[in-house]
């Protein structure tokens, strides 16, 4: 019998979901991100970050009628996934989250040592 | 193009925004008001024995400032969207998010009874429900 239950934990991990529109924005004290996720509830929503990578994952939610017949889809998954790769100057043990009305908006504030210094231009 | 694609990095969703530039540009439209995927908001429709179900997904939106109204037989949803501007300094790096004013139009069947409307906004969805007239529902005949 062969073992296929890495393929399945794989598949599981790969299952399909949308693409949520981002904004990202950054100035001197860190990056903000604001992302979209209509029908989430907030305990349904999931933010990971691991090593230097940023996982936004949320289930959509929707009140639906047992007996209801779609006809017109065009939120077609049940789910949000969008992963990012954070920069070795960020600083990830300090992101702040906000979630309201299906917008999230992330604060990843800049590590100390990345905080802007003005350089001085000698002339010699 | 009026609004942004939903879901702009998706390539399936391009596909389907290519596919509905390439039928307006030749007019085989199949529905008067065209295929309206990839506006704002994104719905989904669905419909039970008893109402009509409307799923508006618009997120971040104070649901006072949204215009909901039903005119012989057509419901229309409109309202403004403002996000947050960044400060002078900053760089944004991804816009992706739509802003400003939309509107978008759903042709109702002819069955449904626009005294009979609910409409909630929960976690960024609108949802509309309009009830179906009574006469229309289903109804089981005894036979004698």
């Amino acid at each position: 019998m062969s073992d296929n239950s890495s393929v399945k934990k794989q598949a599981a991990r790969e299952e399909a979901a949308l693409l949520p529109p981002v904004d990202v924005i950054e100035d001197s004290a860190g990056i903000t991100l604001y992302a979209d996720l209509p029908g989430v509830a907030k305990e349904r929503l999931a933010l990971h970050v691991e090593a230097d990578t940023l996982t936004i994952e949320g289930e959509i939610a929707l009140d639906m009628p047992q007996s209801m017949v779609a006809s017109h889809t065009e939120v077609s998954l049940p789910r949000y996934r969008r992963v990012f790769t954070l920069s070795k100057e960020l600083d990830a043990t300090r992101v702040s989250a906000e979630f309201k009305s299906g917008v999230l908006k992330l604060s990843i504030p800049k590590a100390e040592h990345a905080q802007p210094r003005k350089i001085d231009v000698k002339l010699l | 193009m009026m609004y942004r694609s939903v879901f702009p990095r998706d390539v399936l969703a391009e596909l389907d925004r290519l596919q509905r530039e390439m039928q307006q540009a030749f007019h085989i439209s199949p529905s008067i008001r065209g295929i309206a995927r990839g506006g704002f908001p994104a719905m989904n429709v669905g419909g039970t024995p008893q109402a009509v179900e409307i799923y508006a997904f618009a997120p971040g939106i104070d649901p006072a400032s949204l215009d909901v109204q039903i005119e012989k037989g057509v419901l229309t949803i409109a309202g403004e969207r403002q996000l947050e501007q960044p400060g002078g300094e900053a760089t944004v790096h991804i816009d992706e998010r739509f802003a400003g004013r939309f509107r978008r139009v759903v042709t109702l069947p002819d069955d449904v009874d626009p005294n009979a409307v609910e409409a909630k906004y929960v976690d960024g969805v609108l949802r509309i429900s309009i009830g179906r007239r009574e006469s229309a529902q289903p109804r089981r005949i005894t036979i004698e």
